[in-house]
């Protein structure tokens, strides 16, 4: 394990600067037994996460600009609709200049989970998956897993309840969590690779009748922990989007697998 | 600000002028014409299909589709999906069904190989010069299925938990039509697309 960590240190810096994405660092991100904030019939016992790298901010409107110029169908005059709504990156001057409303180091929101994906294969990373995110999410500055301290949880949750009308914060501001990764909470909401996994149904008395369900097969989610309202509202958002959708405050950040 | 309103304008126009030389092209040359922006065919997709032929899915261009997504090792819903698909073709007279083609996607490529779905071919008596069935690349599931409103998740015995949609496309591949009505008694408004489509 420690080992493939330090290689982790050691690779990642380098395959991102031979990618053209200078500027961009990763976390490793240690594996380990998680019990996510959903229950998962098919999984009772939870669930073991693998060993990760993360970027240690969200994406910033420099770095998803400097994608659209070296690969320009994902432009925003360019892009199908296929991929991404008309309100795509529509917070930006013009499709390559940020202008005065969006601020380089802010972080890009305004993208579909087609265009983050893009991104971060461009950069020979990926989404995270919900499991991942939620695991590093679960962190604080000094535990891997503060979910259960009620002061962690309404210092999140006031970030949920301040409006979400005045400019976004720039990346970074925020102490780094126990793995040296910032932002997960506070700033913007994330997409994740398996955003269309998140199956919820919305009538919650439906759940497990296999008559009335929206959803085939065993397995429905339901919310295992009903007071991590944080996590809640996020597994909300990104089961009711679909990937061509982009939100005034919905960004990503990429993950790599460990080798 | 006046002029500056102008010019997109003129612009504008001058794109609509151009588009309609373009779709009179688009009628002379057919499959060669560019893609439509708003066609899936963008979504680049190889598929494999029950005769271990791999195509990308932009070749089933020049003919509507009917596309949902299963996967064959499926008990409950999967056969309602075939189920569904057979009833809307019966809805339609001969010359109609050799205009439509119906293509199910599978989203568990890892077991779904050429030779278990051809098993599913032959099980359910398909024709296979109006049925295809075929698995994308791992990799691709996610994103075809994003861009069908198909959601998913495999869970831990290998089986999936997932939404099911039947979606037409036209000859371009646009969306033309949309039903999460399965089946043997098929969503009436949908075949009435369906019919439309194949006029």
């Amino acid at each position: 394990m420690r080992r493939s960590l330090l290689a982790l240190l050691i690779a990642l810096p380098l395959a991102g600067l031979a990618a053209g994405a200078a500027g961009i660092k990763y976390a490793p991100i240690a594996g380990g037994p998680f019990r996510s904030a959903l229950k998962y019939e098919d999984v009772p016992k939870g669930v073991r996460v693998k060993p990760f790298a993360l970027m240690q901010m969200p994406v910033s409107n420099a770095q998803f600009l400097a994608f659209v110029k070296r690969e320009p169908q994902w432009q925003r005059d360019r892009v199908s609709p296929v991929f991404a709504e008309q309100r795509y990156l529509s917070q930006w001057a013009s499709p390559t200049a940020l202008g005065d409303a969006a601020r380089p180091d802010q972080p890009v929101t305004w993208v579909s989970w087609f265009a983050a994906s893009a991104y971060c294969e461009s950069i020979d990373a990926r989404l995270p998956t919900w499991l991942e995110w939620e695991y590093v999410a679960a962190a604080d500055e000094s535990r891997r897993d503060a979910r259960s301290d009620p002061a962690w949880r309404e210092r999140i949750l006031a970030w949920y309840s301040r409006p979400s009308s005045s400019a976004l914060p720039r990346v970074g501001l925020q102490a780094p969590n126990v793995y040296g990764v910032q932002d997960m909470h506070g700033l913007v909401w994330e997409w994740t690779q398996d955003y269309s996994a998140l199956l919820v149904d919305s009538d919650n008395r439906k759940q497990g009748d296999a008559d009335t369900a929206k959803f085939c097969g065993a397995g429905a989610l339901s919310m295992d922990d009903r007071e991590n309202y944080a996590v809640l509202m996020r597994v909300a958002m990104l089961s009711s989007l679909g990937g061509a959708d982009a939100t005034a405050n919905l960004g990503f950040r990429c993950a790599r697998s460990a080798n | 600000m006046k002029l500056a309103t102008r010019k997109p304008l003129l612009a504008f126009a001058m794109l609509l002028l151009t588009g309609s030389v373009l779709s009179l092209g688009a009628l002379a040359a057919g499959k060669s014409a560019p893609l439509p922006a708003d066609s899936l065919y963008q979504l680049s997709l190889p598929l494999t299909n029950q005769d271990g032929r791999t195509a990308d899915w932009g070749g089933r261009r020049g003919k509507p589709q009917l596309v949902a997504m299963f996967y064959t090792s499926c008990q409950y819903i999967c056969p309602l999906i075939v189920d569904s698909g057979k009833a809307i073709e019966h809805q339609l007279d001969a010359t109609q069904q050799r205009k439509l083609g119906i293509l199910l996607i599978s989203m568990d490529p890892k077991n779904d190989d050429p030779a278990t779905l051809k098993a599913v071919v032959d099980k359910r008596k398909l024709d296979t010069t109006r049925w295809t069935l075929a698995s994308p690349r791992e990799k691709d599931v996610r994103p075809v299925a994003g861009v069908l409103g198909i959601r998913y998740r495999q869970l831990a015995d290998g089986s999936f938990n997932h939404s099911s949609a039947l979606i037409l496309l036209d000859a371009d591949g646009r969306i033309l039509a949309r039903t999460e009505k399965m089946g043997s008694e098929p969503d009436p408004e949908f075949v009435a697309e369906v019919k439309k489509a194949l006029r």
